[in-house]
C-alpha cells in the first residue's frame, strides 16, 4: 500500500515522499503516537501532585516526528536529542518504567535519576543522550558517525534538535564537517514554530531553516511533520541515501508545540501565539490526521483503537505503580559514576 | 525606602538606568516576551522600544561579541541569560575579548558592557541549568564581578555597572528572584568593591554569599540558639574584593567557615581561604573550613539534589564541628522555598 502525504498549512507544496508500507507499520506508527500522547497527557495530569520535581518539556502534538523519524531506523541506529526528549525516547524504544522512575528521581530510573526529565538516556535501544543545552550535541552525533564511517560500520546517527538549535554557530560547524567528510548522519531540526516564545522569524531573515544545508553542500528538505507517513516516507529515503554513501542529509519537519514552552500546561493565550495556529494545529493533530487516514484506507475499528487505548493506558499505569514502588537513590551513592575506572598502569 | 522583591529592584534599575541614559539597551534571550526574564525586564519594550529592548537569535557567542561591537560603538548593553549555565559558550567573547580590550590596547578604550545571568538551584535544575560561574569570571583579570543578595544590591549593584566604563558580570540566583528587601525610593548606585557584614558575632565567621548568605544568616540563627553567635559577612562584589572586612572578621572571631554558591575547587572559597592564609594567620584558632556544592554533576533527584548542595543545616555541623561541640541532635528545617518550578 503506498500512502500520500497529507496537504495542510504546514506541509509544503510538492512534497513527493511516500512511504511503502503494511498495514502492521501503519498501525505501528499511529500505536507509537498513541503512547507518547497518552504519556505526555499523563504527566501533564500528575505534575501538580509535585511526583516530578523538574522542569518538563512536553511533545505533544509534536508526535509524529520523533515516530516518524525513530521508526524508519535500525536498531543498532543512534539517536541523539534534547530536553523535548520524551517523544523520541518512548519512539526509539525507551522503556516506559525507566522513564517514569526517572522523572520521579529514582533509582530505576533510566540515568538513575540523575538526569530527569531533560536528560533521557537509553543506549539500549540507540538513544545515546538527550542536552539542555541548545545545538550543543548536534557535533556530537557528528562525531558518532565519524567513528562509525572509521570504523567501517553500517551505523547511521540521527541529532534531533529545534529550530533554536539552528541560531547556534555550532549547528553550522557541525554541518560543515559532516559534509566535508561526508558523514553518516541525518539532521532534523523539529521545527514547533517556536523557541521558547521567539519564532522563527524573529531570529532569521532567511527562514526556511533547511536551505542553510544546500550552501554547506549538505541537501535539505522540508516536509510537514505533523504526517506521521510522509515522515516516515521522508526518512526511509533520506535512510537509503545515506546508507549508499550519499553523505549526510537535513530535513526538517514542520509541525507545532500545543503546551507551553516548559511546564505541564498550555498558554494558548499568551501574545506570542497567534490563535489561528491553535486553530490549525488542533485540524492537523498528527494523531487524529493518522487515525483519519487508517479508518480511510484500512479497516481501523473503534474496537481496535480501544483495544489500544487499553494497552497503552495499562502500561502508563503499571509504569507510574513501579516508579512508585521503586527507592530513591541513596544520598551516600552521590559520587558514583563521576569517573570511569581506569585501567591500572602497574607501579 | 520601601520594600520590594529582588525582581523587581532589578526591574527598578534598569527602568531607572535606560531613562536616563539613552544609551543603555537590553539584549537577550526572551527580554521582550511576556515571561520577561521572571519580571525582570517586564515592559520595557514598550517603554522604549523594540529598538533598546530585543531578543537575540540563541547564539551567546556571537550575541556576546555583538555586545562588546555595541559598547565600542557607544551603548551600554546590559545583555541578559536566563541561566549562566549558557554563558559557557560565551566565554572566548568575554574573556579574550571584553576582559583584554582595554589592557591589550594600551588602554585607549573600554568595554562597558553588563552581563546579567541567574543561577538556578531546586526543582531538577539537573547537571546543565544549576552551576554558578563566578570564580571562571574571577580567575580571568579585566571583568568585575559581583553576586547581590539582596534587593538592596540587586539594584545598586546593577546601577553602577550599567555606569561602569569596563565590563561588569552580575550573577543573581534564582531562588533570591521572591525575597524581599529595603531599596531606596530612588534607586541609587552603590559601588563595587564592598564586603556586607549581614549579622554581627564574636565566635565565628561565616564568609558566605549570594543564596548562600540567606542560608548562612539561618544557620547562625540556629546557632545563636546554642549559644554560639556567628558574624555573617557577604563578599557580594568578587572583584574587585573587599579584603579589609572578611580579615578583620576573621581577627575577631579566629574561626572562618566559607560557603560559596559553586564548587569550591578554584573557586571563591579556595580564594578567600587563601587571602585569610595569606594575611591574617595569626589569628587564626582553627582550620579554615569550606563549603560548597559537591564534587560531582548536580543530580535531579531530590535525596541527591539535598546531599548535593549546602544549606543551613550543613553549614551548622560545619560550624559545630569547628568548635569541637557534639550536637547531634540539632535540627535544622529544610528551607521554606515558595520556588515550584517548572523553571
Ligand atoms: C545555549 C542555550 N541557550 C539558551 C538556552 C535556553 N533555552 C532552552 S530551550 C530554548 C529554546 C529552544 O528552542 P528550539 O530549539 O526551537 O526547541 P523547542 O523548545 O522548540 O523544542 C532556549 C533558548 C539553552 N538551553 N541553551
Ligand atoms: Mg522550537
Amino acid at each position: 500500500m503506498r500512502w500520500k502525504p497529507t496537504t495542510g498549512p504546514f506541509a509544503v507544496d510538492g512534497q513527493e515522499d511516500e512511504a511503502q508500507m503494511t498495514a502492521e507499520q501503519g498501525y505501528a506508527l499511529y500505536r507509537a503516537m498513541l503512547r507518547i500522547r497518552r504519556v505526555e497527557e499523563a504527566i501533564a495530569r500528575m505534575y501538580p501532585s509535585d511526583k516530578i520535581q523538574s522542569p518538563v518539556h512536553l511533545s505533544i502534538g509534536q508526535e509524529g516526528v520523533s515516530v516518524g523519524v525513530c521508526l524508519a531506523l535500525g536498531p543498532t541506529d543512534r539517536v541523539y536529542g534534547t530536553y523535548r526528549g520524551h517523544g523520541l525516547y518512548i519512539a526509539k524504544g525507551g522503556d516506559l518504567k525507566k522513564l517514569f522512575a526517572e522523572l520521579f528521581g529514582r533509582v530505576t530510573g533510566c540515568a538513575k535519576g540523575r538526569g530527569g526529565s531533560m536528560h533521557l538516556v537509553a543506549p539500549e535501544v540507540g538513544l545515546m543522550g538527550c542536552s539542555a543545552i541548545v545545538a550543543g550535541i548536534i557535533p556530537v552525533a557528528v562525531g558518532d558517525a565519524l567513528a562509525s564511517k572509521v570504523q567501517g560500520s553500517q551505523r547511521l546517527v540521527v541529532v534531533v534538535f529545534g529550530d533554536g538549535a539552528v541560531d547556534e554557530g555550532v549547528f553550522f560547524e557541525s554541518v560543515n564537517f559532516a559534509a566535508l567528510k561526508q558523514l553518516p548522519v541525518i539532521f532534523v531540526c523539529e521545527n514547533n514554530a517556536y523557541a521558547i516564545h521567539s519564532r522563527v522569524a524573529d531570529r532569521h531573515r532567511q527562514a526556511e531553516l533547511f536551505r542553510y544545508g544546500e550552501s554547506l553542500g549538505v541537501p535539505g528538505e522540508r516536509c510537514n511533520g505533523n504526517d506521521v507517513f510522509g515522515v516516515l516516507g521522508t526518512m526511509e529515503r533520506a535512510v537509503a541515501d545515506v546508507r549508499r554513501g550519499c553523505g549526510p542529509q537535513l530535513v526538517e519537519f514542520m509541525t507545532y508545540r500545543w503546551q507551553e514552552h516548559v511546564g505541564p500546561n498550555t498558554d494558548h493565550a499568551e501574545p506570542y501565539r497567534d490563535p489561528r495556529d491553535i486553530e490549525r494545529a488542533r485540524r492537523f493533530d498528527p494523531l487524529n490526521c493518522a487515525e483519519g487516514r487508517l479508518r480511510e484506507r484500512l479497516d481501523l475499528t473503534d474496537d481496535r483503537i480501544a483495544e489500544w487505548e487499553t494497552d497503552v493506558q495499562r502500561d502508563i499505569d503499571e509504569a507510574i505503580a513501579f516508579a512508585e514502588a521503586s527507592p530513591f537513590p541513596d544520598p551516600a551513592s552521590l559520587f558514583e559514576d563521576l569517573y570511569e575506572e581506569a585501567p591500572s598502569c602497574g607501579s | 525606602m520601601r520594600l520590594v522583591t529582588y525582581r523587581d529592584a532589578l526591574h527598578a534599575a534598569l527602568s531607572q538606568a535606560m531613562e536616563e541614559d539613552p544609551t543603555v539597551c537590553v539584549m537577550g534571550i526572551g527580554v521582550d516576551d511576556h515571561k520577561a526574564v521572571f519580571g525582570s525586564t517586564k515592559d520595557l519594550v514598550k517603554r522604549f522600544g523594540p529598538h533598546r529592548v530585543f531578543d537575540t537569535p540563541i547564539a551567546e557567542g556571537g550575541m556576546t561579541g555583538v555586545a562588546i561591537g555595541a559598547a565600542l560603538g557607544g551603548l551600554k548593553p546590559v545583555h541578559i541569560h536566563i541561566r549562566c549555565d549558557f554563558l559557557y559558550l560565551a566565554l572566548d567573547q568575554l574573556l579574550n575579548l571584553a576582559a583584554k580590550w582595554r589592557s591589550m590596547f594600551g588602554g585607549q578604550m573600554s568595554v562597558p558592557l553588563v552581563v546579567r545571568a541567574v543561577v538556578g538551584r531546586s526543582w531538577g535544575q539537573g547537571a546543565q541549568h544549576s552551576q554558578s560561574l563566578q570564580s571562571f569570571m574571577m580567575h580571568v583579570p579585566g571583568i568585575k564581578v559581583a553576586m547581590p543578595t539582596t534587593a538592596y544590591d540587586a539594584q545598586g549593584l546593577l546601577l553602577s555597572a550599567i555606569a561602569d566604563p569596563n565590563p561588569v558580570f552580575l550573577l543573581e540566583h534564582r531562588l533570591l528572584y521572591e525575597l524581599t528587601g529595603e531599596v531606596p525610593d530612588y534607586c541609587r548606585a552603590i559601588p563595587f568593591g564592598k564586603t556586607v557584614v549581614r549579622r554581627e558575632g564574636d565566635d565565628v565567621t561565616l564568609v558566605a554569599n549570594s543564596y548562600m548568605a540567606v542560608e548562612a544568616l539561618r544557620a547562625a540563627d540556629v546557632l545563636s540558639g546554642y549559644g554560639i553567635q556567628a558574624e555573617v559577612v557577604d563578599p557580594v562584589s568578587l572583584v574587585p574584593m573587599d579584603e579589609a572586612t572578611i580579615l578583620n572578621s576573621v581577627r575577631k572571631t579566629g574561626r572562618l567557615v566559607v560557603v560559596d554558591t559553586s564548587w569550591v575547587t578554584c573557586g571563591v572559597s579556595a580564594e578567600i581561604a587563601a587571602l585569610v592564609a595569606e594575611k591574617a594567620f595569626d589569628s587564626l584558632k582553627a582550620p579554615v573550613k569550606r563549603l560548597g556544592m559537591q564534587r560531582t554533576v548536580c543530580p535531579v533527584s531530590k535525596p541527591l539534589e539535598r546531599a548535593f548542595y549546602p544549606h543551613a543545616g550543613t553549614i551548622v555541623a560545619e560550624v559545630l564541628d569547628l568548635l569541637g561541640e557534639q550536637r547531634l541532635d540539632v535540627q535544622v528545617p529544610e528551607t521554606a522555598t515558595s520556588f515550584k518550578g517548572p523553571f
